[in-house]
This record gives C-alpha cells, sequence and structure tokens, in this order.
C-alpha cells in the first residue's frame, strides 16, 4: 500500500520539484548573489532604501486597506448565504464566481475604461448633472481593484466555515437567554476565525505582491514593491535585486501563514 | 515571491516550445523550405505578415519568427543562445552595445543589393552614431520622440517640452514610462544632452521629473495613443510612427517636434554573430528592402521607412511628402541620437528613474 501511495505521488513530487523547488532555489541564488557571483545581503538589505521602503509601505497600507474592505464586504454576505437554502446559495455563489471565469487581466483593464475621465462611469454621471467621478490613478482606485479582484477569495472561505457551525449550537445559545448579538460576538465569530484567517490570507497576498492592478489603475505613479520587482526583471534585467526584494516579501508571507497555522489547526477555512 | 522569475521562464519556455513545435512542423510537412530556414527576432506588430509569406513562397526558406517588447527583454534572450537566431531589429543604442559585446556579424552588402540601392544615404550617415563603419546595421524604420496634442483642449498651439510642465494641463499630461524618453525631455529641456552622464545634469533632470510628476495624468507605454484618441488627455509624449495612426481616428491630434530637439531613433536589421542560417538571413534583409516589400510594411505599421524607393511609391501625397513621417531632420540642429551609456551608466538613469517613480 505504501509503496503504491508512493508511486502515486510521484507526479507530484516531479510538479513541485520542477516549479516549485527549482524556481524557488533559483530566487535564492539570485537573491544572495551580485553580479559577479559573489555572496551579498546587498540585494536584500536594499528594501531599507527609501524608495523601496516606501513602495512596501505603500503596498502594505493598500493591501491592509483592501483586505479590511474585503472583509466587511464578505462577513454579512458569507452569513446570509450560510442561513439559505442549499438551491438559491449554489446560484448565489455562482454569481460571485461568475466574473473569476474572465482573464484578471481583462476584469481590471474594464475597471480602467469605467473609471476613466472620459470612462462609461462618467458618462453616465454627467448625464444625470451628477458630479463626475475622479477616482482613476489615484490609491482609491487600486484599493477598488484589489477589492474587486479578490473579495471571491475572501466570501468562499468565510461561507465555508459559517456553513459547518452546527445551528443546535446556536440554538442553545438562544436557549440559555444569549440574544443576537451576543451569539455572535460568542458563538460565531470565534467559530468562524479559520475562514477569516484563511480569507485573509487569500486576499493580503496576492494584494500585497500585485504589480498589474496599481500599473493599470494607479497610472504608473504609485509604485507598489510588486511594481518595483516587476521592473527589476522586465525592463532593468537585474534579476538579482528582483529576487532579494522578493526574499523581503517572502518573509511577509510566512508571517501570515504561521498566524494561520495557528489559528486554522483544522485546515477547516481551506478553500477551492 | 517567487512567480514574477517563474513567470520570466514560462515566457523563455513558451517561446522555446513555440519555437521547437513551429521547428517540428515545418519539418513534417513540406517546408522547411528546401532552402533551409531563417530565424527572426522583431518588435512586436513591426512587420506585414503577408511580406514573410511572401518571402517563404519566392526563396523556399522557411521563417521562424519571433516577437520581443524592448530592447532590453530582447538583449538577454540574445546574448544567452537560448535560441539561436539569425537576425534581430533592435534600436540605435542597443546595436551599439551588442557590437560592443561582439554579438554581430559584419554585412555583405554585394549579397544584398536593394541595401545600398534603396534605403537613402542619409540615413547610413545617421547610423554612424552608433554603427561607426555602417558595418552591421541596415535601417528599417526611424522616428522621432515628440508630442501629440488634443488641439480642443489645449489654449495655445504645444511647440515646446517646456509646456509638460505648464500647470494648466495638470491631469492632463500622459508622460513615457520609459526611463530614457522620460529623461530625455528633462534633458532636452535643460539644454543637456540626452546621452549625459554628468551627475549634476542628471541630478537636475531628475529634480525636474519630480517637479512635473504632480501633473501628470499616468505613465504610460503603449497606452498613450488609445487615450489620445479618446480624449482622455490633452498631451501625450508618442513615437511618431504611432502620429499617423492616431490622427487617422482623431482628427483633432497634432504631432510635433518640440523646439527644444528631440531624440531621433532608427531600428535596424542586424545579423548575429552566431547566425546558423547566415546567408538566408541576408536573402531576408535584402528582401525587406526592396521597394514594394518596403511599401508594404510602412503601410501596414505606419512608421517612417528610410527606403526611398518606397516612399515615391507612396501614392497618398500628403502621406508621402508629410513633415511628421519624413520630417527632414536638416532643418534642426538639436536632434541626438541614444547612445549605449554602458552597464554603470544604465543603472545609473534606472536608479534615478525609480527614484522619480517612487516619490
Amino acid at each position: 500500500m505504501t509503496s503504491k501511495s508512493k508511486w502515486l505521488s510521484a507526479p507530484y513530487l516531479l510538479w513541485s520539484a520542477v516549479f516549485i523547488i527549482i524556481p524557488l532555489g533559483m530566487v535564492f541564488f539570485y537573491g544572495l548573489t551580485d553580479k559577479t557571483g559573489a555572496f551579498t545581503l546587498d540585494n536584500i538589505l536594499a528594501i531599507t532604501t527609501a524608495g523601496h521602503a516606501k513602495s512596501l509601505r505603500l503596498a502594505l497600507l493598500l493591501s491592509l486597506a483592501s483586505t479590511i474592505v474585503c472583509f466587511l464586504l464578505a462577513y454579512p454576505l458569507a452569513m446570509i448565504l450560510a442561513n439559505m437554502k442549499v438551491k438559491r446559495h449554489n446560484f448565489i455563489i455562482l454569481i460571485f464566481i461568475l466574473p473569476m471565469w474572465m482573464n484578471f487581466l481583462l476584469r481590471t483593464l474594464a475597471w480602467q475604461t469605467l473609471l476613466e475621465k472620459n470612462g462609461v462611469i462618467n458618462h453616465v454621471l454627467s448625464f444625470f448633472h451628477l458630479p463626475a467621478l475622479k477616482i482613476i490613478n489615484t490609491p482609491a482606485a487600486i484599493i477598488l481593484g484589489m477589492v474587486y479582484n479578490f473579495l471571491p477569495f475572501m466570501i468562499l472561505p468565510l461561507y465555508n466555515a459559517l456553513a459547518k457551525i452546527d445551528t443546535n449550537v446556536i440554538n442553545a445559545a438562544h436557549d440559555l437567554g444569549a440574544n443576537h448579538f451576543y451569539t455572535f460576538i460568542r458563538i460565531i465569530l470565534p467559530l468562524s476565525i479559520p475562514g477569516i484567517i484563511s480569507g485573509i490570507t487569500m486576499v493580503f497576498i496576492p494584494a500585497l505582491t500585485t504589480f498589474v492592478i496599481s500599473s493599470l489603475l494607479g497610472g504608473g505613479k504609485l509604485l507598489l514593491i510588486g511594481d518595483v520587482i516587476e521592473q527589476e526583471f522586465t525592463r532593468i534585467s537585474n534579476w538579482h535585486l528582483g529576487s532579494g526584494l522578493s526574499m523581503v516579501l517572502m518573509i511577509f508571507i510566512l508571517i501570515n501563514m504561521v498566524l494561520s497555522s495557528i489559528f486554522d489547526k483544522e485546515g477547516e477555512g481551506s478553500m477551492l | 515571491m517567487g512567480n514574477k522569475r517563474i513567470y520570466q521562464l514560462k515566457k523563455a519556455m513558451c517561446a522555446l516550445i513555440l519555437l521547437s513545435v513551429s521547428a517540428l512542423c515545418g519539418c513534417g510537412s513540406t517546408e522547411k523550405g528546401v532552402n533551409g530556414q531563417v530565424i527572426v527576432y522583431n518588435w512586436g506588430e513591426y512587420i506585414d505578415p503577408e511580406t514573410i509569406r511572401m518571402f517563404e513562397e519566392e526563396y523556399g526558406i522557411k521563417v521562424i519568427y519571433d516577437e520581443f517588447e524592448t530592447n532590453e527583454s530582447m538583449y538577454p534572450k540574445v546574448e544567452s543562445g537560448a535560441v539561436a537566431y539569425d537576425i534581430a531589429c533592435p534600436s540605435d543604442y542597443m546595436i551599439s552595445r551588442m557590437i560592443q559585446n561582439g554579438m554581430l556579424s559584419e554585412l555583405d552588402y554585394s549579397k544584398m543589393p536593394n541595401v545600398k540601392k534603396n534605403i537613402g544615404a542619409q540615413y547610413f550617415e545617421q547610423s554612424k552614431g552608433f554603427d561607426p563603419d555602417n558595418k552591421y546595421a541596415v535601417p528599417y524604420c526611424w522616428g522621432t520622440v515628440g508630442i501629440l496634442y488634443n488641439k480642443t483642449m489645449v489654449e495655445e498651439p504645444i511647440t515646446r517640452w517646456e509646456q509638460l510642465w505648464d500647470e494648466t494641463y495638470a491631469d492632463n499630461i500622459l508622460m513615457q514610462d520609459s526611463v530614457r524618453d522620460a529623461f530625455m525631455v528633462a534633458e532636452k529641456l535643460n539644454g543637456n544632452s540626452m546621452n549625459t552622464l554628468d551627475p549634476e545634469e542628471l541630478e537636475a533632470a531628475k529634480d525636474l521629473l519630480i517637479e512635473q510628476k504632480p501633473l501628470i495624468q499616468a505613465y504610460v507605454v503603449d497606452q498613450v495613443r488609445d487615450k489620445m484618441i479618446g480624449g482622455e488627455a490633452a498631451i501625450g509624449v508618442i513615437y511618431s510612427g504611432e502620429a499617423i495612426y492616431t490622427q487617422r481616428e482623431n482628427p483633432d491630434l497634432v504631432y510635433v517636434i518640440p523646439e527644444e530637439g528631440t531624440n531621433v531613433w532608427i531600428d535596424s536589421w542586424v545579423i548575429l554573430k552566431n547566425a546558423p542560417n547566415k546567408e538566408n538571413a541576408e536573402k531576408f534583409i535584402d528582401f525587406m528592402c526592396r521597394e514594394d516589400i518596403a511599401l508594404m510594411n510602412f503601410d501596414y505599421i505606419t512608421y517612417s521607412t528610410p527606403n526611398e524607393a518606397a516612399r515615391e511609391l507612396i501614392e497618398d501625397e500628403a502621406i508621402r511628402n508629410s513633415e511628421i513621417a519624413f520630417p527632414d531632420l536638416s532643418q534642426y540642429d538639436n536632434m541626438e541620437t541614444y547612445i549605449y551609456l554602458g552597464e554603470e551608466g544604465d543603472s545609473l538613469y534606472n536608479e534615478l528613474w525609480k527614484e522619480v517613480k517612487a516619490y
């Protein structure tokens, strides 16, 4: 049996070696060497220079903001969904997943067309003689893009966690005299923590590392750390610095993973 | 995050797979071409595909065609030799870098009769800036960097770079999101060379760009075209090759070469040092210089052609004599071509540009 399962796992091992371990190794190799191939920590310490630190701060700020917005939008929705009849909630989940069938770039470009000065939204607003919306090329537009793109990743784990709560537990709380508010604070919220943590991870990490959203909706004026890394690779062709900065970002991802393993011991929030 | 690196690898792999698949298909069916093949590496959207088909038919040579987006992304791929390209089409400063690093092969013009016959002598003269003895590069397209403005959205005609710092146009200016072009604007405005490495001049250019930043609507590359056509901004920095196209789409747009002077660029065909199909490469370049083929390419991509014979064949007189497509450069004395600044110079510019972008 065990030898059989070993064989079965071979393709996965090969896959992770070729597409995860080796590329990761190359990132570390590039990140820890300079152009001559000598060992250096400069690429990692480069995060402390004013420009890079500012980009990192901005990326942290925007991804944090969009995670909070996602959470505030998703939690009530997930609660509504969890209390619904099966047939109807499947339909609503479908509606939320539907945009994900379209290409991510295309969806973000669509927001550009919507938000532009002469864009769709402003045309509609001016038709009703309302003041124009001026958020394209601002941090607000980037947050909007992040929330739009990553909201489903918050809803689904939250919904998973909430749907698993036994209604008997809630009924028991009511029987013992807890009102709705107390039931929520003492029962529902604590039981949904695995979903919250995994939702935060699923939104925060891609938001922190994104470069497409910021360059399309930020007009290239707001440099997030993801943009810096992308440019090091595609334009400046300094792979060493790009890898070094990527390694700094990995620290934040590791912190996030440690947090989620503490709160989500049974892997309940894992989804998709 | 590792996925930027993976993305790069993926791009390289995709290109490799595509290449090998197309090579395999070539072997399997009638061609690899009775007379072999030639591997071409050109800018995206920079040729009329019909001309490639015609070449294959006439010469029995299979063309394997690959595209790049920027000079900077082309260079490492050619250098690594992952794909043995025969021909590439880089810009001036990148050609001088490739010459310096011994990556190009000398041309034998006797095997390419159309080159000297059809390409205007002044373009070879211009090329001497980066290819001093005209040994390596055959001009393919050329142009200037200038200002495109919407005449319904400005108060007076735009004629100078200085006006990109005018606060009346705040949030209405599109700037090029590329190091050399952005710095060129500021350096020319300061009356300096666009190839300067003087720390003080560079610092001054950087300060100027930072000063301009609040007025900029967005830093973009290809999107200048669409945004200007859509009336999204009043003023944009753009390559002259896009001017004819944008005017066709939106007649309110005007292209000008700024008074302070600007960059003249030439993209040229070069044969790589280790080209496996050198003879076919010569035939390909010669074919591309044939007047009817050059005309087809001009009609398709609308970038100025240095092919005098092809220009004679342009039917639309307005375009044949267009000041935009074919400006008389002798009337300007402040035009410059980019030259390669060396690795240190490059990273100096990149650092300063990052400071501007992150400001």
